[in-house]
C-alpha cells in the first residue's frame, strides 16, 4: 500500500509569534509559527487579520525573534528550530516568499537537550543573536553588514556552561556598548551527586549576564547573581537612553527588576481572590510596547489575566515597579502589541483574537508595587483582585482555531452532497463542537426578495474608470429590472434600458456606453444618452451572446453567428457573419488583452457535443481554428487566464495560459488550455461538480479574474499562492451570478437564487472548510454518532474544575458579599445578576476557577447538530462526586429487549501525580429515550480501573479496564463478567472488533490482535506489534490491518502477514497451541509495519472517509495543533512512480525553508515507509519556472502536466 | 597528558563524554542512566509543542505552566541519587 499525504487544513494553533516590519516601510506584520508552518499575517484597514503568506517548513519551529540592523527599515527573522541550524529569513515582497539569508549548521537535528534551538535572543541593536538549548549550549553569532549592505553572520562563539539548565534567555539593552545577553540558569551538578538531598534543596537559580566583546570577538560570563527560585522568564527592559536597561525576571508570584550593580526591585503579582492558596501565579506570555517617550510591558498569567508593568526610574536607577491589573483574555501562547494600537493574542487553545486598545490602563485599578510590598513572617503579603469585563481592550476580530482536535468523525448527518466533519475542539470553557463542511466560507452582505422568478443578473459600471458598479440589472422571463447602486440599492427607471423585455446580456461597451442585448436586438446606449438599436433580421431571435468591452458576438436561432466590433467613433459595427451547422449552445469571448484592439478567440459550444474555437482576427475572421469534442453538450463557456505561478525574478518568465472552461450538461467542468497563437486546444482536465450543468461566470477575487461555477452547489476557481484552486463555496445553490463592487463591499458577488437577490463576499481565501461552532462546557473527550436519530453523544471532563452547581453557588456567595460590603442594597445584587446573565460567555473569557487537582467536573451531552448554538443540546447530564467520563459506545445486548443502550466508562477521583490512582471506576449503562433526545440511567457497575475503551462485541460489551480486557453481559442490576484476559501490558485505550477478531490498542505497546472462542469462553492474544508505540488513536482498516497514531506524531499501519492470518483462520484451535508458547514476552505472531509516516504533530483521531461524492476513500486525521490531513491510497503503479520521483526531486531541488532535511523529518522516529508527501509536492508551483522545467524534464513531462497531476490527486481527496 | 594519550580510546571517550551530555561509560549505574533518559525526555517534551499541549490538556494546566514544570523536573528527574556505598 502506498499513500499520499496531504494536509487539508493547516495547523491553526500558534507556538510563538513576533511582530515587526518584515515587508519594510510603515506597516507592521506578525510572523506566526504554527509548529511546522510559518505564516505572515497582518490586520487590514478594517481590522481583519489577513494572511499574506504561509509556508510549510517541514521541521519544528520552536522559537522566533526579529531583529533590525541599525539604520535599516526592515526586520529580519531568526528561527530556532529542530534542524540544528540557525536560520535567518527575510521577506521578499516582490515574490511574496521568505528568502533564506543565512543557514548555519551547529549541531545535530532533532529537538535535543543540548542542541540549541529552544531559545533565541537578539541584541536590541541588532548586532548579535544568541541561540540556546535547554541545557549547556548557547551560541552567539555576530551580525553585520558587508560593503554591499548585505547581512553577514560570523562563525559561532560559544557561551556554554555544562550541567546547567536554562529557563530563558534574552538580550539586554545597553545601547551601543558591547552586546549583553541575560539567562536564567540552574546548576544541577551537585544535586546529581548528593544522595542526602541537601544539594538539591539548596539548588539556586542564577541570573547570568553574558557579554560579547566585539573587539576581542569573545563571549564571557560577566555577572551572575542568585535570583528567586521560581524564575521562569526574562523580559528586556529598554536601555541606552530609552530606559534604565536591565531585565525583568518573571518568577512564580513575583516580578523582579534586576540589573548589574542595582538592588532588586520586587513586586508581587496580584492573585485572583478565588485561587487556592497552594497555587502560584506564573507569567506565561509577554508583550512589550515601546514608544519614544514611554514603554510598558503586558504580562499574562497562566489564568489569563494581563498585567501592565511600568517602572519609575531616573537615569539608570529604578525606584518603583508597578504591576497593575489590565484585563483578562483567554490564555495566550504569544502576544504582540502593534504600533497601530492593536493587540494580537494567539490563544494556546481555541480561537485567536485581535484586540484594539481603548485605553492603556491609566485608570485606577488593582495595583501591586514594589514600594508597597509587605514582607511578613509568612512571606510576602499577596494582593488580591477580581477579574472583570474588558475595560482597556475590545475584540475586533477572531481567527478560528481548531486546536486541539480531541476527536473527529466524518458523517453526512445533514444529508448534503458532501459529508461533514464533526470535530471536538478546545478546552475547558472554550471547548466546542465544530462542524466543518468542505468549502470556502462565505459571508452574506445583503439579501432581498424580487417580484418574480429572475433568470439572470448583471452588474455594470457607467464608465470604465469607475471604481464601483452603477447598476444591478435583473432579467425576468418577460421584463428587466434595473437597480442603481448607491448608499442603498433601489429601482430606477431613467437608465435607458429596455424594461419590457428579458435581457440576454448587459455590459459596459467601449469607455462609457452601455449595451443591453435582448431577444430581438441589441440596444446600445451611448454616453450622451443617444440610443442605437440593432434589430434582428426577420423572425429570428437572439439566443446567445458573448461580449467583451469592444467585441460582441450574437448567435441567432438557427445557428447564425453575427460578429460586431466597436469602431473608433464608438459605433457598434457588424463585421462578419458565420453560419454554424446547428443551434449554438453557448459562446464566450475573452476580455480584450491590454494594449490590443481585440481578443483573438471566440469559443462556441454546440449541441453536437463539440466546442469550436473561431478566430476574430480580420485576416481569417470566423475561421474555425480548432474543434474539441466533449462528452455532453456544453452549457456554458468561459475563457480564463491563469497565471499559475509567480516564479522567476519578476514573474514574467512564467507564461500565463488561457484556459477554456466549459460546463457540460452532465455536470462536468471541462478545462483545456488554449494555445495563444494557433488556438489549438491541449491538456484537458475534467471534474464533476454537481448534478446540474455548471454555469460559469467571471468575478474578481483579490483583484484577479476568477471563475464561479454554479452547479447543484456553487464553486469558485481562483488562484491562491500560485495554485489554481477549484473549491466549493459553502452556500446554497444559485441560479446566476455576477461580480459586485460598491462602496460598502469592494469585492463581492451578486447572485439570484429562487426569488431572491443575494450579495455576498468571499473573505477567507485558501481555507478548505467552512465551520459552524456549538459551544460545550468542559474539555470534550470523545463522542459517538447515533445514526438512527442523527444525533451525537459527547462526553466532556475537566480536571481541577468545579461542577456547574458549585460554580453557581460560589458566584452567588461572591455577589452577596459584594452587595453587603458595598451598600447592602438588594437592588444592586439583582442588577449584577442580570449583568452576569448578559455576559453568558464570561467563563470563556476568564476561564473556570481552579480547583484542587483531584476535583473533576464532567458531563454527558446529547446534541442535535442540526440546531444552532445552545438549543442543540437536548440532554445534559452532569456527573457528580468527582466522576469523569472517559469512554463511551453504543451497545446492543442480544436477547434483551432494551434496544440500543449507551455505555459510558468513568473514573472517580482520578489523579496522575505522584502516581496514577483512582477511588473507583464505573461503567454506566443508559437507556436512550425520547427518540434519541435523552438518556436514562439503567445501572452502574463498579470496576477496578479506569475503563478507557468500550466496544460492542457479539451482543456483549467489551471493556478495557486498566490492563484487563473483559466481556460483560447485561444483568438486571449490574453488568455481569463473562470472560477476561489480563495479559495486556499497560492500559487498554482502544478496542475495535471485526467478526470474531478483537483489535486492542495498548497505551504504550501498540496493537494486540485477539480472538474470542465462544465454546471455551476464552479471550486470547494471537498477534502483537514488536514496536512499543504510545497509541493516541487507532482505526480499523481491514481484517488484518490497523491504522494507528502514536504520541510522537507518527501515523502507521500494521498488518498481520497473509499466511499467518490464513493459518489462524484455518487452525481449528485458532492458533491457540502456538499462543501458549509466545515469543519475545508477547504473542506468538508479530504484526508487520506496512506504512510509517511522521506527521510532526500529535494525531488524536483517525477515520476512513471520502470527503467528496465519488472520491477515493482516504484516512482523515486530526491533530492537537488543529490541522486536518488525509492519506490517500494510490490506485496505480504509474502514479506511485510519478509521485515517488517528484518527491525525490523536490527534496533535492527545494530543501525545506528552516533547514531540516525533508526525509529525516518524515523519518524522525521511524524511517518513513510508503508514504509520499503531498505537502512537499504541492510546493512545486511555487518554484521558479526554470526549476519546474528541470524537474519536469527529469520526469519526462512538462510543468503543466505535473501541475495537472497535482491538481488531479487533490481533486480525488477534496 | 602525553601526546600518545590523545589517541587512546579512553581519552577519546572522555572527550565525547565531555562534549555530548549523556554519553555512557562502562561504569554507568542505573541511576545515572535513568537520569539522562529522563532529562532527554523532558527536553524533548519541551521542544515539541504539540506534545507539551497534549500534556497540558491531560492535566488541565496552561502550556506555560507545563513547560515550567518540566524544566523544574530536570533538576531531580529520578529523585535523590543512591548512596555510593550501596552500589
Amino acid at each position: 500500500m502506498y499513500l499520499y499525504n496531504l494536509t487539508l487544513q493547516k495547523p491553526t494553533g500558534v507556538v510563538c509569534a513576533v511582530n515587526g516590519n518584515f515587508i519594510g516601510g510603515k506597516t507592521q506584520e506578525i510572523v506566526v509559527a504554527r509548529g511546522k508552518v510559518l505564516d505572515l499575517i497582518r490586520p487590514d484597514e478594517s481590522g481583519k487579520i489577513q494572511t499574506l503568506y504561509s509556508v510549510e517548513v517541514f521541521g519544528t519551529v520552536r522559537s522566533l525573534i526579529q531583529f533590525r540592523l541599525t539604520g535599516s527599515q526592515k526586520d529580519y527573522l531568526v528561527v530556532g528550530s529542530d534542524s540544528g541550524r540557525i536560520i535567518i529569513l527575510e521577506y521578499n515582497k516582490e515574490r511574496n516568499v521568505f528568502d533564506k539569508v543565512h543557514q548555519e549548521t551547529f549541531g545535530k537535528s532533532g529537538c535535543r537537550r543540548i542542541v540549541p534551538g529552544q531559545y533565541v535572543a537578539v541584541d536590541p541593536k541588532g548586532r548579535a543573536v544568541m541561540i540556546g538549548a535547554c541545557e549547556k549550549q548557547k551560541l552567539v553569532y555576530v551580525l553585520n553588514r558587508d560593503t554591499a549592505a548585505r547581512l553577514t553572520i560570523s562563525s559561532p562563539l560559544e557561551a556554554h556552561k555544562s550541567h546547567t539548565i536554562f529557563y530563558s534567555i534574552t538580550g539586554v539593552d545597553c545601547g551601543f556598548d558591547n552586546p549583553m545577553f541575560a539567562a536564567i540558569e540552574l546548576d544541577y551538578s551537585e544535586a546529581d551527586q548528593d544522595p542526602t538531598g541537601q544539594a538539591a534543596s539548596e539548588a539556586q537559580k542564577h541570573l547570568t549576564f553574558y557579554e560579547l566583546d566585539l573587539g576581542l570577538n569573545h563571549v564571557s560570563r560577566r555577572w551572575s547573581e542568585p535570583i528567586d527560585n521560581g524564575a521562569n522568564m526574562l523580559v528586556t527592559v529598554p536601555g541606552g537612553g530609552d530606559g534604565p536597561s536591565g531585565v525583568l525576571v518573571c518568577a512564580e508570584n513575583f516580578v523582579i527588576y534586576k540589573n548589574q550593580g542595582h538592588p532588586d526591585v520586587r513586586a508581587v503579582i496580584p492573585r485572583r481572590a478565588d485561587l487556592p492558596a497552594e497555587r502560584g501565579v506564573l507569567i506565561v506570555s509577554i508583550a512589550t510596547h515601546k514608544q519614544k517617550s514611554m514603554f510598558f510591558f503586558l504580562l499574562q498569567t497562566e489564568y489569563g489575566d494581563i498585567f501592565k508593568v511600568t517602572l519609575d526610574y531616573e537615569g539608570e536607577r529604578v525606584s518603583n515597579l508597578k504591576i497593575k491589573y489590565f484585563d483578562t483574555i483567554p490564555v495566550t501562547s504569544a502576544m504582540c502589541v502593534l504600533k497601530t494600537g492593536f493587540l494580537f493574542a494567539a490563544s494556546e487553545f481555541g480561537n485567536h483574537a485581535l484586540y484594539q486598545f481603548q485605553a492603556i490602563g491609566s485608570e485606577e485599578d488593582v495595583e501591586a508595587t514594589s514600594a508597597t510590598l509587605m514582607e511578613t513572617e509568612e512571606g510576602f503579603q499577596p494582593v488580591f483582585f477580581q477579574p472583570r469585563k474588558l475595560k482597556n481592550l475590545v475584540r475586533i476580530d477572531q481567527i478560528q482555531s481548531l486546536m486541539p482536535i480531541m476527536d473527529m468523525k466524518v458523517a453526512n448527518l445533514f444529508e448534503e452532497e458532501t459529508p461533514q466533519i464533526f470535530t471536538l475542539c478546545g478546552r475547558g470553557p472554550r471547548s466546542s463542537l465544530r462542524i466543518l463542511k468542505p468549502g470556502l466560507p462565505v459571508s452574506d452582505m445583503a439579501s432581498s426578495s424580487l417580484p418574480g422568478l429572475p433568470n439572470a443578473v448583471w452588474t455594470v459600471k457607467k464608465n470604465v474608470s469607475d471604481e464601483f458598479d452603477a447598476y444591478i440589472v435583473v432579467s425576468f422571463p418577460n421584463a428587466t429590472l434595473v437597480l442603481s447602486i448607491g448608499e442603498t440599492v433601489e429601482e430606477v427607471s431613467d437608465s435607458a434600458f429596455l424594461d419590457t423585455t428579458p435581457s440576454l446580456a448587459v455590459s459596459l461597451l467601449g469607455d462609457a456606453s452601455l449595451m443591453q442585448v435582448h431577444p430581438n436586438g441589441i440596444r446600445h446606449i451611448r454616453e450622451d444618452g443617444r440610443v442605437n438599436e440593432w434589430k434582428t433580421p426577420g423572425k429570428k431571435t437572439i439566443v446567445k451572446v458573448g461580449s467583451n468591452r469592444l467585441q460582441v458576438v450574437i448567435a441567432l436561432s438557427g445557428g447564425e453567428l453575427i460578429y460586431f466590433e466597436m469602431d473608433m467613433t464608438g459605433q457598434l459595427m457588424e463585421v462578419e457573419k458565420h453560419e454554424m451547422p446547428g443551434d449554438v449552445a453557448c459562446l464566450d469571448i475573452a476580455p480584450v488583452p491590454e494594449g490590443r484592439q481585440r481578443s483573438r478567440f471566440l469559443a462556441v459550444g454546440s449541441y453536437d457535443n463539440t466546442i469550436r474555437i473561431l478566430s476574430l482576427d480580420p485576416d481569417d475572421c470566423m475561421q474555425i481554428l480548432s474543434v474539441q469534442s466533449v462528452s455532453s453538450p456544453p452549457e456554458s463557456l468561459l475563457l480564463l487566464e491563469v497565471q499559475a505561478s509567480i516564479g522567476g525574478e519578476d514573474g514574467a518568465d512564467h507564461p500565463a495560459s488561457v484556459f477554456l472552461n466549459a460546463g457540460l450538461q452532465n455536470g462536468v467542468l471541462f478545462r483545456t488550455v488554449v494555445d495563444m497563437v494557433t488556438g489549438q486546444l491541449t491538456d484537458t482536465r475534467s471534474r464533476f461538480l454537481g448534478l446540474r450543468p455548471p454555469k460559469l461566470f467571471s468575478v474578481m477575487v483579490r483583484g484577479r479574474r476568477a471563475m464561479i461555477c454554479l452547479s447543484s452547489r456553487p464553486w469558485l476557481g481562483y488562484i491562491y499562492q500560485g495554485h489554481f484552486l477549484l473549491t466549493p463555496l459553502s452556500y446554497n445553490a444559485l441560479e446566476y451570478a455576477a461580480s459586485f463592487s460598491s462602496d460598502q463591499c469592494a469585492e463581492g458577488v451578486v447572485a439570484v437564487s429562487g426569488e431572491e437577490l443575494k450579495i455576498f463576499t468571499i473573505e477567507r481565501l485558501g481555507e478548505a472548510f467552512d465551520e459552524s461552532v456549538i459551544p460545550l462546557r468542559y474539555t470534550p473527550r470523545k463522542f459517538i454518532l447515533l445514526p438512527k436519530w442523527k444525533s451525537l453523544v459527547i462526553i466532556e471532563s475537566d480536571q481541577g474544575a468545579f461542577t456547574a452547581q458549585e460554580r453557581e453557588e460560589s458566584k452567588k456567595e461572591c455577589f452577596e458579599m459584594d452587595g453587603t460590603n458595598e451598600n447592602g442594597n438588594a437592588m444592586d445584587i439583582a442588577e449584577e445578576e442580570d449583568e452576569e446573565r448578559d455576559d453568558a460567555f464570561a467563563d470563556e473569557q476568564y476561564g473556570y476557577p481552579k480547583a484542587a487537582s483531584d476535583k473533576w467536573a464532567s458531563c454527558i451531552r446529547i446534541l442535535d447538530p442540526k440546531k444552532q448554538g445552545l438549543d442543540s443540546t437536548t440532554c445534559l447530564l452532569e456527573l457528580q462526586d468527582n466522576e469523569a467520563a472517559f469512554s463511551l459506545c453504543t451497545v446492543n445486548f442480544h436477547d434483551k429487549d432494551h434496544g440500543v443502550l449507551l455505555a459510558v466508562g468513568t473514573a472517580m477521583g482520578l489523579q496522575f501525580w505522584p502516581k496514577r490512582s483512582i477511588t473507583a471506576g464505573f461503567i454506566h449503562i443508559y437507556k436512550i429515550v425520547n427518540d434519541g433526545r435523552g438518556i436514562e440511567l439503567l445501572h452502574k457497575t463498579k470496576v477496578e480501573g479506569v475503563p478507557l475503551a468500550l466496544c460492542q462485541f457479539q451482543g456483549k460489551l467489551l471493556a478495557g479496564v486498566g490492563s484487563v480486557l473483559r466481556v460483560y453481559d447485561l444483568g438486571k442490576k449490574r453488568l455481569l463478567r463473562k470472560c477476561e484476559n489480563k495479559l495486556f501490558p499497560n492500559n487498554i485505550v482502544s478496542i475495535h472488533t471485526y467478526r470474531d477478531r478483537i483489535y486492542v490498542g495498548d497505551m504504550q505497546e501498540s496493537f494486540h490482535y485477539c480472538k474470542y472462542r465462544r465454546d471455551e469462553n476464552q479471550l486470547y492474544i494471537f498477534a502483537d506489534d514488536s514496536v512499543p508505540r504510545w497509541l493516541t488513536s487507532s482505526f480499523h482498516i481491514d481484517f488484518d490491518t490497523m491504522a494507528g497514531a502514536d504520541k510522537f506524531g507518527n501515523v502507521y499501519f500494521v498488518r498481520l502477514p497473509q499466511d499467518i492470518s490464513d493459518e489462524i483462520e484455518e487452525d481449528p484451535t485458532g492458533g491457540k497451541i502456538k499462543w501458549e508458547q509466545g515469543k519475545l514476552n508477547g504473542a506468538p505472531n508479530k504484526l508487520e509495519e506496512i506504512v510509517q509516516f511522521h506527521v510532526g504533530d500529535n494525531v488524536t483521531c483517525l477515520q476512513k472517509a471520502s470527503l467528496i461524492p465519488g472520491g477515493g476513500e482516504c484516512i482523515i486525521y486530526g491533530t492537537v495543533m488543529g490541522s486536518i490531513g488525509a492519506l490517500l491510497a494510490f490506485s496505480s503503479r504509474e502514479e506511485v512512480d510519478f509521485f515517488n520521483h517528484l518527491e525525490m526531486h523536490m527534496r533535492q531541488e527545494h530543501p525545506p525553508l528552516c533547514g531540516r532535511d525533508h526525509m529525516t523529518y518524515r523519518s524522525a522516529y521511524f524511517p518513513v515507509k510508503d508514504v509520499f508527501d503531498g505537502d512537499l509536492c504541492e510546493q512545486f508551483p511555487s518554484l521558479p519556472y526554470d526549476l519546474q522545467k528541470k524537474i519536469a524534464d527529469e520526469l519526462d513531462r512538462t510543468p503543466a502536466e505535473v501541475l495537472k497531476k497535482l491538481e488531479d490527486i487533490r481533486n480525488k481527496i477534496i | 597528558m602525553q601526546a600518545s594519550d590523545r589517541f587512546n580510546i579512553n581519552s577519546q571517550l572522555e572527550h565525547l563524554q565531555a562534549k555530548y551530555v549523556g554519553t555512557g561509560h562502562a561504569d554507568l549505574n542505573r541511576f545515572e542512566w535513568a537520569v539522562n533518559i529522563q532529562r532527554d525526555s523532558y527536553a524533548s517534551y519541551i521542544g515539541h509543542y504539540p506534545m507539551l499541549s497534549y500534556f497540558a490538556l491531560a492535566e488541565n494546566e496552561s502550556i506555560g505552566r507545563e513547560r515550567y514544570k518540566f524544566m523544574q523536573k530536570m533538576l531531580l528527574p529520578c529523585g535523590l541519587a543512591p548512596d555510593r556505598e550501596e552500589e
